[in-house]
């Protein structure tokens, strides 16, 4: 992608390291305006940990991470704050509030945010879960919903106050085929309709390649490939093949790294006494 | 050989001390953030009503039956021992000063502690193991200020009311065992119980401790939750820890109260 | 569960909490007595106060009409003295006599007033001098033991 100096969100050099353990090296990243873009790749390679370093959750060790031209980690609390207004997240399960109605839970951030009469955030709630589908529902607890429903919900509380940006963590973990195509489908829509930025993690090749504009591809840390959905498909870097293409076994070995070889360990028997203590 | 074992020993002991003290200090700063996050809690007070209806409200049946039982037994207990001596009349002393001074405010923490307490900490741990505080920081809301405040606040102000409550109840017990059932003298079993029971030295030391023992619980409560693992076997641990934890501090938190309180 | 009805429940809470409270201090404790009207200070020496303790009651003619604020041993005299506090609305002539009762065998001890006929009344401070103190019960036992040992020699002796 070419650097573009009206991008939404730039990472540059970052590093992010927990407990000195590293899990984001070297990653540069850029998410232009009113763009889908997906960052995809194993679990545990630090996909999630890349929204929360946009959404301030966690400051990077090193390098800058610019979202709307603020650099989150120089902010404060209260700067943090007021950029996270303009922030929606859609999280794995949709982090739903459970002692609230469907109805409470898109109202949530308009009765914390403004002061907005009760009869105004009524239309506007009805507004966002009509966007999702769900207007019908919107006396219902979170307990009542399935898991596509609870997610579309959490959608709608996403757009509550009308992001700039949209970050789904993982938004097809563990949904029926049906409710994946609504879920794709309502992504793409809303980000168009919305004149929005949407960042896409997950590791649902097909499904998000259907609907995304660029890909970033994640491993260990780094990113090792990226590409428009078009490249990506046609991509012949070993690692994306697989990736892609679903196989056992590639760069991405099958076993976990031993120490010994397999013959030696069997040959020589436990290494070493088990100490009771 | 021993030389190790030795080492290894202390070493674990060093760590265990070094990661409670850390965790201490952990508690502290968490309770410091949570009294400067109060504003909403108290400026929107709708939030902490609802609160102390999950706190305070839910735990009124367990407080005032076990409050009856207990002030019961105190005057079957008691009559047993004080006939003996043929003071017999002095059973509302003995009923009002145990229930006013210890009982009414412990029995009634550790109650709230293992109703209230540990329904906080699981509440807070199952909305973390959920993720729905990330959600919330993520909206821009502080959870200390909109999940951890009001509770803390519901806590701290339910724990006197139902403290008083359990002694009334108690000494109502006491009266029906000693002046209905067995026939004490009523009018000796309220008069003595007045004259020995002091508002100021008897009654409002039990509304401080049980003030105290609120501040306690509480905190316990919300500090277990906010810092549980976000796992099931997270969220379980830090209940159990919660209940043991908070009923180990309020009895020592009770000594300390007692001994500067009652020294004369 | 609506908002209104989590009002309701709370309000209702907190009333009966400090409805309960409300019932300590009035019939469980001395609320409706002690800190209610103004009182008057007294101060009185005794010989030996026996197991009187601060906030006894202090009864004139069966009724408390005050309370046992401090004791002291005055190092001079070797006497103690009892300071008490006195409703306002009960004056007493100037001649009463104090006295440390028990109630029952074993039951406290309190201070009681022998009201006497002065037409002068206890003015605030005052210390009183009649008084009559505690009665030990190890000592008149032993002076009764002592009694009937001697009652016994002499009619041994006959």
């Amino acid at each position: 992608m070419t650097m573009n100096n009206d991008s939404l969100i730039r990472l540059t050099d970052v590093n992010f390291a927990y407990d000195q353990r590293p899990i984001l090296t070297g990653i540069n990243l850029e998410i232009p305006r009113g763009k889908v873009v997906a960052i995809m790749g194993l679990s545990g390679c630090g996909k999630t940990t890349t929204l929360r370093l946009i959404g301030g959750q966690v400051r990077a060790s090193s390098g800058e991470v610019r979202v709307d031209s603020q650099v989150v980690n120089d902010l404060d609390s209260d700067g943090l704050y007021q950029l996270r207004r303009r922030m929606g997240m859609l999280f794995q399960f949709g982090a739903l509030f459970t002692d609230m109605s469907v109805y409470d839970n898109v109202a949530f951030q308009m009765r914390e945010h403004t002061d907005l009469p009760e009869e105004l955030i009524h239309d506007m709630v009805m507004m966002k879960l009509h966007a999702v589908g769900l207007r019908g529902a919107h006396n219902l607890m979170p307990s009542e919903l399935s898991g596509g429903m609870a997610r579309r919900v959490a959608l709608a509380r996403a757009i509550a106050l009308d992001p700039m940006l949209i970050m789904y963590d993982e938004p097809f973990a563990g949904l029926d085929p049906i409710s994946l195509s609504i879920v794709g489908e309502l992504i793409r829509k809303l980000n168009d309709a919305l004149g929005i930025s949407s960042i896409v993690v997950t590791h649902d090749v097909q499904e998000s390649l259907k609907i995304v504009d660029y890909v970033y591809f994640v491993a260990a840390g780094k990113i090792v490939a990226e590409g428009t959905a078009d490249e990506i498909r046609d991509s012949t870097e070993p690692f994306v093949h697989q990736f892609i293409w679903g196989e056992p076994d590639g760069p991405v070995n099958f076993h976990y790294p031993a120490m010994r070889p397999y013959a030696e360990e069997m040959l020589s028997g436990p290494g070493r006494k088990q100490v009771w203590w | 050989m021993v030389v190790n074992v030795l080492r290894r020993i202390l070493e674990s002991l060093g760590r265990r001390v070094t990661s409670r003290l850390w965790r201490l200090g952990f508690a502290a700063r968490f309770l410091l953030a949570t009294l400067l996050h109060s504003g909403t809690a108290l400026k929107r007070f709708q939030l902490t009503i609802r609160e102390i209806y999950f706190t305070g409200v839910l735990s009124l049946i367990i407080i005032l039956v076990s409050g009856l039982f207990v002030g019961m037994v105190l005057g079957l207990q008691g009559y047993d021992t004080l006939q003996r001596y043929g003071s017999s009349e002095a059973l509302g002393i003995l009923v009002a000063l145990s229930l006013v001074r210890e009982l009414g405010p412990v029995v009634a923490a550790l109650l709230f502690a293992s109703r209230a307490g540990s329904a906080i900490t699981a509440e807070i741990g199952l909305m973390k193991a959920t993720e729905q505080l990330s959600a919330m920081e993520m909206m821009a809301v502080n959870p200390i200020a909109r999940v951890v405040a009001p509770r803390f606040w519901a806590g701290v102000i339910s724990m006197p009311l139902l403290a008083a409550l359990f002694s009334a109840m108690g000494i109502f017990g006491g009266y029906l065992v000693g002046v209905q059932l067995i026939g004490v003298d009523e009018g000796s079993f309220w008069s003595q119980m007045q004259a020995s029971v002091d508002f100021r030295e008897d009654i409002m030391n039990g509304v401080i401790k049980s003030f105290v023992f609120g501040v306690i619980v509480s905190w316990i409560a919300v500090f277990e939750g906010y810092d549980a693992d976000p796992t099931a076997e997270g969220v379980s641990g830090a209940t159990t820890r919660t209940v043991v934890t908070s009923s180990l501090a309020i009895l020592f938190a009770d000594f300390i109260l007692t001994a500067f309180m009652f020294r004369g | 569960m609506n908002r209104a009805t989590i009002d309701l429940w709370v309000g209702v809470f907190v009333a009966i909490g400090l409805g309960s409270l409300l019932f300590l201090g009035l019939k469980v404790g001395n609320l409706s007595m002690s800190s209610a009207g103004e009182t008057y200070r007294l101060q009185a020496e005794f010989d030996n106060i026996g197991g009187l303790k601060v906030r006894a009651p202090v009864k004139s003619a069966g009724v408390v009409v005050g309370r046992v604020s401090d004791i002291r041993l005055d190092s001079e005299s070797y006497r103690a003295v009892v300071s008490m506090n006195v409703d306002s609305r009960f004056k007493f002539p100037r001649d009463t006599i104090l006295t440390i009762n028990t109630s029952g065998l074993l039951g406290e001890q309190y201070i009681g007033f022998e009201v006497g006929g002065d037409s002068e009344l206890f003015k605030d401070g005052v210390t009183v001098k009649k008084t009559q103190s505690a009665v030990v019960l190890e000592k008149l036992i032993s002076q009764f033991m002592f009694n009937k040992a001697s009652e016994g020699d002499g009619s041994d002796k006959k």
